[in-house]
């Protein structure tokens, strides 16, 4: 297994960024360096283990299902770049 | 004025609730120790100094509260934490203008404590780093040597805590973050027990490992801090709802009873105490781990056997979640957009692209590669075992002691530049820290000297069982008590020392 440029270039279109040719052979020199040293895992036997994907170990505490308006509109669209009052705006995509 | 400054948190409280300093002075001192110490250090990305006064004219005007264990205290925040009316950058220039709707519920604590909001501390870009050399706004220097890191992602929090801006901090802590700069800037840093501190407020970066919790100058500031960030919060399922208990009074209680160590069991791993130590901090670490013995502690030896495995581990797992988190930085409700945004697709990436630091995006790329189709179980499910393996590690190791002992770090502070051309160089000196959030267990960093080849500050961590905070506290404020107390940086720059 290895990262080439061309690898590097379809990783981060997939996370939705847009690399130079000069950083993709930057990064995918990194990258291939740090999936290596991550591939030590793999010398470890762990058949039968369940996976842990959190350390919690209660259960969630659910809270009533009931509505509660905490935050205004206004308020939520004070931080967004382009509003119309009411919206979030974005480009045309029809 | 700029005396007050040397006070601990403890020290100051006590002062502000007999009235013999008022809310006013104390932030005022915190201010003027700001400006005589920022141009070096470059701690902080805000000051809020208009608002810290008005809310200390407030307080002034009502006068001190028992029931605000904080009352008057100023206080300074990584900004990674949500604050209304204060900018929250996480470090980063994708959130250079965001100013959030609500309060972190560690901050509403705080408020609620009558803390004084001093301003927001740098950090490594969403807490990705062990030196804040990755802010976005320029690094933080260490205030024992201002050539020289403070380590990170809180790195900003500890030397503002360190050098006497603030009389205490709340860090944050994925890998490392809260323990490592607390090691290298000589101060008390702890990581509670994940769940034991609500993370809501807090911008997230892996969030089955995120914790905030308590940077100080004490172990008894540390254990008061926590108290008030410490609790059950309605809005974050995974936040605990075990009783928070009287951790200040139990470390009275320990040092009423002469401070001994006698019945303490003090594991240490031979995997902390070998290969890759500097001499320093191993010297400077069983130094104090004598004084323990001498204090009636007994040290077992014991294994983590895991613990080789553990830095691939933290970092598959936390870049997996970051690159889930950061999906959220679109450009469009909040955050950076780039001007080039003819399309919807172009606005996405080119916000992205342009408002993401490197070190942001190559986290993010190796998340997304992680999780990606073909590889998930080869990284991300077999990181998620070796997980389970390395917590019950912990759990087998901790049936033979009370506390598990090592090094945070293997050197002390390194050069500012020295590790920023390899990451994984970067991510290899998280060797002792990360392994802990695996587990979810909480663990404190405490100063025990300085190391005799740099001088710059050493720290020993500790570890124990899930919500055991109460047993690292009164472990390490015994300790401390018996070491010799370390004196705040030389800062030869600040006139008047």
């Amino acid at each position: 297994m290895s990262i080439t440029p061309d690898k590097a270039q379809r990783i981060a279109a997939l996370a939705k960024l847009a690399i130079s040719p000069d950083q993709a052979i930057r990064l995918a020199a990194q990258m291939d360096d740090i999936l290596g040293y991550m591939d030590t895992l793999n010398s470890l036997d762990t058949s039968g283990v369940e996976p842990m994907y959190t350390p919690v170990e209660h259960v969630s505490v659910l809270r009533p299902d009931v509505m509660r308006q905490d935050i205004s509109r206004a308020d939520l669209l004070r931080n967004a770049p382009e509003t119309n009052g009411e919206s979030f705006v974005v480009p045309r995509i029809i | 004025m700029s005396d007050l400054c040397q006070h601990s948190l403890t020290q100051v409280r006590d002062l502000l609730c007999a009235r013999e300093v008022s809310a006013t002075d104390a932030t005022l001192a915190c201010l003027t120790r700001i400006e005589r110490t920022e141009p070096h250090l470059s701690a902080l990305l805000h000051v809020a100094a208009d608002q810290a006064l008005d809310q200390a004219r407030i307080l002034d005007a009502k006068g001190p509260d028992p029931a605000q264990p904080l009352w008057g205290v100023p206080i300074i925040l990584k900004d990674v934490v949500a604050t209304v009316g204060m900018p929250t950058t996480c470090g980063s220039r994708m959130l250079e203008h965001f100013e959030p709707v609500c309060d972190a519920h560690c901050v509403t604590q705080l408020k609620a404590a009558g803390a004084i909001i001093l301003g927001k501390a740098n950090m490594d870009e969403f807490a990705m780093g062990s030196s804040t050399e990755n802010s976005a706004y320029g690094p933080t220097k260490n205030p024992w040597n201002l050539a020289h890191v403070p380590g990170g992602s809180s790195g900003g929090s500890a030397a503002s805590v360190a050098a006497g801006q603030c009389f205490a901090s709340i860090g944050t802590d994925t890998g490392g973050s809260i323990r490592q700069p607390a090691s290298f800037c000589g101060i008390v840093g702890m990581k509670p027990t994940y769940g034991r501190v609500s993370r809501r407020g807090l911008v997230a970066y892996g969030s089955s490992l995120d914790q905030a919790g308590p940077m100080t100058r004490t172990v008894r500031d540390c254990a008061t801090v926590l108290q008030v960030i410490a609790g059950h919060d309605p809005l974050d399922s995974t936040s605990m709802t075990a009783p928070v208990p009287d951790y200040a009074g139990q470390i009275t209680q320990a040092l009423a009873q002469g401070g001994s160590l006698r019945g303490v069991r003090i594991g240490m791993p031979e995997e902390y105490w070998g290969q890759g130590l500097a001499a320093e901090v191993e010297s400077t670490c069983r130094a104090a781990l004598d004084l323990a013995v001498s204090l009636g502690a007994e040290i077992v030896p014991l294994s983590l056997p895991h613990t080789r495995y553990a830095i691939a581990t933290s970092y598959i797992l936390a870049m997996a979640e970051a690159s889930s988190n950061l999906a959220r930085f679109d450009g469009v409700r909040y955050g950076y957009r780039s001007a080039q945004a003819e399309d919807l697709q172009a606005l996405y990436v080119n916000s992205r692209s342009e408002g993401f630091g490197e070190e942001v995006q190559r986290r993010i790329m190796l998340g997304t590669y992680v999780l990606s189709a073909g590889y998930y179980d080869a990284y991300y499910k077999k990181a998620a075992q070796v997980r389970r393996l390395i917590r019950q590690d912990f759990l087998d190791a901790l049936q033979q002691c009370d506390v598990i002992c090592g090094p945070a770090s293997p050197t002390t502070a390194f050069a500012l530049g020295e590790n920023t051309t390899d990451p994984l160089q970067m991510y290899l000196k998280d060797v002792f820290t990360v392994a802990l959030n695996l587990s979810g267990l909480p663990g404190l960093c405490l100063p025990v000297g300085l190391g005799a080849d740099t001088g710059l500050p050493v720290g020993l961590q500790f570890f124990a069982n899930t919500l055991q905070e109460e047993s690292l506290l009164t472990v390490a404020a015994r300790l401390e008590a018996h070491l010799p107390t370390l004196p705040m940086p030389g800062l030869p720059y600040v006139a008047g020392r």
